[in-house]
């Protein structure tokens, strides 16, 4: 069956105007469909949505803590098959790239190894941006956030490179690992359409912009999310069963565009602009991540 | 009001009861005549607050289009992010400051 | 019923057993680890249906808990120590959620310095989590309090999750004959493993977790405090019931030799076999000592605790944890207990046993000696006992 015209997933919640979660999670939801189980992971997701006494969410939804979604959906996993109620019965978690690729990642390395049958989106705002834009291991080199400061002593912002999340899952060996853009839609309702037809654990790495920690017009969100992958800083691609010699490219930009058009709306990247050699240095990595693969594909 | 036993929220979805429409500053005003349709605005809006409803009593962009749904904005929900004006393929969408 | 020869760690396995508990998630931790052993080893060999999650950390294992239990599953784990520490976030978020979930603890000390032997300052050092705590005695008590753990956190009345004390390796690593009930007369007690309150569920979505603001918080931390407190009639129901069907007594406080007794002593868990047997000499010398036994610390049963000892001319409590920085646990509220009553007795606090140092006979006997010094003369409200103080004056300097 089609939900696509269902809205699982109700307005009137808290976010940001112009954050990009809410369009990620409304469409997981429309391909999930009604009989799907969501576990939410700490975060501006699950605090801008349950405002109690009233829920955004027209699906099952459980909220513990920061770190433990994984575990969470584990127990839902397990509760489920001694029921006997097990079959076609979607279970979803949420999380943030701090509750995932941070304090999370041991719960998800975790439901990952055990094999749970359970899809994981993070959607990665590549920052702490709930408690106000402190740097994670998810915010990419060169941005500024209120704990990786710029100034005199810190040129760059972020010193330290984005923790490569998606890799380290597909390292698991688990069927299914992509990463997903809400801008290239077409591309990420395939790939959720994919996940979920998949038994045991998949992951799905969704770049979600935030406007007040990327510091952009929140009418920019998709646009400059669209620059993510056109700049191919973030590339669209899925490895099935750990083979990362089978890595898909599931989008090749035709001509990849210059690194600053991605980092020229966004206040977080203002300051690379005063030392254009930086720029230079990311353009030069994202340039060899792509000679790899450019070859092969 | 009564609270509920381990704060289980048993009316899902009933964020719709609030309203978001207040915190615009701009708001975009969709013109008929040059929409396509298309619904990029729909697939987009993060509220959701642009559903989708029957479309022949709207002014049409082409008259082939006039059996199509057409998207319209709830301004309950809006919060003006713009989002939908932006991505527009056709420029359909005004933006337009609000008027208190 | 089938007699067994089993260790405390094992009995609660059979617990979980004969409750038809669902869902088992849980993590390796001394001294508690022959549980999931245990649950494993029934499940591999077809004599338990559950669903066994060996997690990858304690964390998990409650947060798995949390799922499984808000899934409308009968669940349970264990966990000791460090385990339970790490445990600490979670639990209040179980309480909070109202979910009937039972952990058997093997309760052991905390580090630093690391130490892997009896203590009850892990459980204690949860008290205010929203957990209901029961202390075992010996094995049989493991296995009984855990079933009636489940009745009591699953009564509609209650809705709050309940841990079960047995000490390290004196319980949880001694072999122990141990009644295990039979799965009918189990399920005659508890009901069925499906639970009834609002569930995970699709087709009946609900949102479980959510963020609550200042104008209701207050409301559902209050709603906690009056199911604990209802939960006091519901475990002497539950005892009640408990008797009627396995012929096993229990109480929240229970005495011996205690009726004349101008000297009580207090003790919790499995030390409360060695008190008993100090109690018989003294006695046999013409002592008038007597020894009152606390099965439930969560709720703290007061009342009770009050009448039982309101007749004394001095309490002795025995506590094997300790609060740095003023006293034991069982004294600090056993003193509560008596705010706002006129007559009562002179209130003692020995600290004993911590780390799994020995708990002798002697050890009570120079405790009700030293107690009983205080009928004549001031003595110390705190006292440690069967420790090297002029070892620690030494580094320390002298208190």
């Amino acid at each position: 069956m089609n939900y696509e015209n269902q809205e699982f997933f109700a307005p009137g919640h808290r976010a940001c105007a112009g954050c990009a979660a809410p369009i990620i999670v409304k469409w997981v939801l429309k391909i999930a469909g009604p009989n799907t189980i969501i576990v939410n992971a700490t975060g501006c997701l699950e605090v801008f949505s349950t405002p109690y006494p009233h829920s955004s969410w027209r699906l099952p939804w459980i909220h513990v803590a920061f770190e433990n979604a994984s575990a969470v959906a584990s127990g839902i996993d397990a509760a489920l098959k001694a029921q006997g109620k097990r079959e076609g019965t979607n279970i979803i978690i949420f999380g943030g790239d701090g509750g995932t690729s941070d304090i999370g990642l041991q719960s998800l390395s975790g439901m990952a190894e055990r094999g749970h049958d359970i899809l994981y989106v993070m959607y990665d705002n590549e920052a702490y941006m709930n408690t106000g834009i402190q740097r994670s291991s998810s915010t990419p080199f060169g941005a500024w956030t209120t704990t990786s400061q710029v100034g005199p002593y810190n040129i760059i912002g972020k010193n330290e490179f984005k923790k490569p999340i998606a890799e380290i899952m597909a390292a698991h060996k688990i069927p299914y690992v992509a990463t997903v853009n809400p801008a290239f839609l077409p591309d990420m309702k395939m790939k959720i359409e994919k996940a979920l037809k998949i038994k045991g654990p998949k992951f799905i790495h969704a770049i979600s912009s935030c406007t007040t920690g990327w510091r952009h017009d929140p009418s920019k969100t998709v646009e400059i999310m669209r620059l993510a992958t056109e700049t191919g800083i973030f590339p669209l691609w899925e490895i099935e069963n750990g083979d990362f010699l089978k890595m898909k490219l599931t989008y090749v930009p035709k001509q990849r565009k210059p690194v600053e058009e991605y980092f020229k709306p966004q206040g977080r990247f203002r300051h690379l602009f005063q030392n254009p050699e930086k720029i230079k240095e990311i353009q030069k990595m994202v340039d060899e991540w792509w000679a790899k693969f450019e070859n092969k594909n | 009001m009564k609270i509920t036993r381990g704060v289980v929220i048993t009316e899902p979805g009933s964020t719709a009861l609030e309203e978001t429409g207040s915190w615009r500053t701009f708001k975009p005003v969709i013109k008929y005549e040059k929409c396509i349709r298309c619904m990029i605005c729909w697939n987009y809006c993060p509220e959701p607050a642009i559903e989708k409803q029957p479309g022949e009593n709207y002014p049409v962009a082409n008259p082939k289009l006039v059996k199509m749904e057409i998207p319209v904005i709830n301004y309950r929900y809006c919060k003006g992010c713009g989002i939908c004006v932006n991505e527009c393929p056709t420029k359909a969408i005004d933006f337009v400051r609000e008027e208190k | 019923m089938v007699m067994m020869m089993l260790k405390g760690n094992e009995a609660t396995a059979y617990a979980a057993k004969v409750a038809k508990v669902q869902v088992i998630p849980a993590y390796p931790i001394t001294p508690s680890t022959l549980f999931p052993e245990k649950v494993s080893e029934l499940i591999s060999n077809g004599e338990m249906k559950a669903e066994f999650i060996p997690v990858e950390s304690e964390h998990s294992a409650l947060s798995a808990a949390i799922g499984a239990a808000a899934t409308g599953a009968r669940t349970m784990t264990a966990t000791a120590s460090q385990g339970l520490a790490l445990m600490h976030e979670v639990l209040f978020i179980a309480s909070g959620m109202r979910l009937p979930i039972v952990m058997a603890i093997g309760n052991r000390a905390l580090s630093a310095p690391v130490n892997i032997w009896a203590e009850q300052q892990d459980t204690i050092a949860q008290r205010d989590s929203g957990w209901l705590q029961f202390y075992a005695e010996n094995n049989q008590e493991a296995l009984d309090l855990s079933l009636i753990a489940f009745r009591v956190a699953e009564d509609k009345r209650v809705l709050l999750p309940a841990m079960m004390g047995m000490d390290a390796f004196v319980l949880t690593h001694t072999m122990e004959p141990v009644d295990v009930p039979d799965e009918s007369l189990v399920e005659k007690y508890l009901g069925p493993p499906e639970q009834k309150y609002p569930t995970l569920n699709p087709s009946q979505p609900s949102t479980f977790g959510a963020f609550v603001f200042p104008e209701h918080y207050m409301e559902f931390r209050y709603s906690q405090f009056v199911a604990m407190e209802h939960s006091k009639k519901v475990i002497d129901e539950a005892f009640e019931e408990f008797k009627n069907i396995f012929g096993r007594e229990y109480r929240k406080v229970s005495g011996f030799m205690n009726e004349d007794a101008d000297i009580l002593l207090i003790s919790m868990g499995s030390m409360t076999g060695t008190a008993r047997e100090a109690i018989r000499k003294l006695r046999e010398k013409g002592e008038k000592v007597g020894l009152i036994k606390l099965s439930v610390f969560r709720p703290f049963p007061k009342e009770e605790l009050v009448e039982i000892t309101k007749n004394a001319r001095i309490v002795a409590v025995v506590d094997r944890n300790i609060s740095i920085g003023f006293a034991g646990a069982i004294f600090t509220e056993l003193v509560a207990s008596y705010n706002n009553i006129e007559k009562k007795p002179k209130i003692l606090n020995f600290i004993l046993g911590l780390g799994g140092r020995d708990i002798r006979v002697e050890d009570y006997i120079e405790i009700y000696n030293r107690a009983k010094e205080a009928e004549n003369r001031g003595v110390k409200e705190i006292q440690w006992i069967n420790v090297d103080e002029d070892a620690v004056y030494e580094v320390e300097g002298p208190l």
